[in-house]
């Protein structure tokens, strides 16, 4: 029997090494799985690289995280937030590393890295000093950037419904990153906060296929439950 | 009377046709969807919703559903919901009829500089900038004439880094509608109220030309 439900966020979260590449879904604090990022606090893995749209908001999360001094280096679109206290700090001071990828280009680089593809070229920051350091070419007269695929060896999902194979819906705009991060990591984790019986989501519903999904957690809040920052 | 940001997006709302599939940055460019009543007009977001209504009503709000500026929205009726790598398939691939951003600069050449200054120690943020400019069919900008302190933001090179290459369209500001074209530069189209073309050029860092 086929069963990827986990009983504890310890548990969802057992084995991540130090050094780890992790995919962290959310834009901004929807689809953003605080469960599990509170969790990687707790298990202490260290020297991370973080890859995310957003760099943390206020104190909690992965804003925490950083503060901790455990996440080595960053790889977003937008690194400013309502409140990037910390992230702005550790950066002046030099003390994390900044990688700012293009939204789209993340998202295909990570997309890329789910579906085996090494590279793939884009006009999104050609000409620019995004380009810098990479390839260029022309195809058809117009100027193209070469990407290369991003993998994750963690991925960190929230999703709103799972059964035991792994199978997730998402919620409203709630989906964003965490598909395609979903696709491109050794181990995929999903914080949810429903467990469905196997056959009860519907098919055309599920966005992500177990495939992709290592471990489910569920972190059931009752009904609508909805994290603070994101009311 | 220079425009305020609310007649400028509205100025700008005016040009946009009824079927395009639209997407808007953050600050004035979001105050578009504002002034399209009447015209079915497709809001898309970056972050995969594509379809957007008018903000929520007290009590409607639904926290699971926010645009690309992370404030809470609606959906219209006949919305879906796409992940971001599909989002920006939809961007990159040349589906959006129009994008409309703010700018620090554009240049007569049409590039645009938005995403990055030299003037301070924070970190850059380019978020989906850079693929809108090189992804959307049209381009368009809404932003105030000058800076605060009374620079030109029409220029003849722009020196901010660059966000794309020769990609802006058109140029709403709170003085004027101006075309950017690839042989002519900047060409006027209409003026605010009580505006003149030699306050335009005046406050412009490149030449205005008029047809």
């Amino acid at each position: 029997m086929i069963n990827k439900i986990v009983q504890s966020v310890a548990e969802a979260l057992a084995g991540v090494k130090d050094g780890s590449t992790v995919l962290i879904g959310g834009f901004g604090s929807v689809g953003q799985a605080d469960v599990l990022i509170e969790g990687l606090i707790e298990q202490g893995a260290k020297d991370l690289t973080a890859v995310l749209n957003n760099a943390g908001v206020g104190r909690v999360g992965v804003a925490r995280l950083m503060e901790l001094g455990r996440v080595r280096r960053i790889v977003c679109s937008f690194p400013r937030s309502s409140d990037p206290v910390v992230f702005e700090t550790l950066y002046r001071e030099g003390k994390i590393e900044l990688e700012i990828v293009p939204q789209g280009t993340l998202a295909e680089r990570i997309r890329a890295a789910g579906a085996g593809i090494p590279a793939f070229y884009t006009a999104t920051a050609a000409g620019t000093l995004l380009e810098q350091g990479k390839e260029a070419r022309e195809f058809d007269g117009k100027r193209y950037v070469m990407e290369r695929a991003l993998k994750g060896d963690v991925a960190l999902i929230e999703a709103w419904e799972a059964d035991r194979w792994g199978n997730l819906t998402y919620r409203g705009s709630g989906a964003n990153f965490n598909p395609v991060m979903a696709m491109a990591a050794d181990l995929t984790i999903a914080q949810v906060q429903h467990i469905r019986e196997l056959g009860e989501l519907h098919p055309h519903m599920i966005m992500t296929p177990g495939v992709y999904v290592n471990r489910v957690v569920q972190v059931d809040r009752g009904g609508d439950w909805v994290k603070p920052e994101q009311r | 009377m220079p425009f305020t940001r609310d007649q400028m997006a509205a100025r700008l709302a005016a040009d946009v046709p009824e079927g395009w599939c639209v997407n808007l940055g953050i600050g004035i460019p979001t105050l578009v969807a504002n002034h399209v009543q009447g015209r079915e007009v497709i809001f898309q977001s970056e972050n995969g919703v594509i379809g957007m209504g008018p903000a929520p009503q007290k009590g409607q709000e639904d926290p699971w559903l926010i645009n690309a500026g992370k404030q809470l929205i609606t959906l219209a009726r006949g919305a879906s919901f796409v992940g971001h790598a599909d989002s920006f398939a939809m961007i990159r691939g040349g589906h959006i009829d129009l994008c409309v951003l703010g700018a620090f600069e554009v240049a007569e050449n049409g590039d645009l500089a938005n995403w990055a200054t030299s003037e301070n120690d924070t970190a850059p943020a380019v978020g989906g900038a850079m693929d809108l400019a090189a992804g959307a069919k049209r381009l368009w900008v809404v932003m105030e004439h000058t800076t605060k302190d009374g620079r030109p933001k029409l220029v003849e090179r722009c020196g901010y880094p660059l966000t794309g290459l020769r990609c802006v369209r058109r140029v709403y500001t709170n003085l004027a509608v101006i075309d950017v074209l690839p042989e002519k530069g900047f060409v006027l189209v209409d003026l605010a109220p009580g505006v003149t073309l030699d306050e335009v050029r005046a406050k412009s860092g490149a030449v205005i030309h008029t047809n």
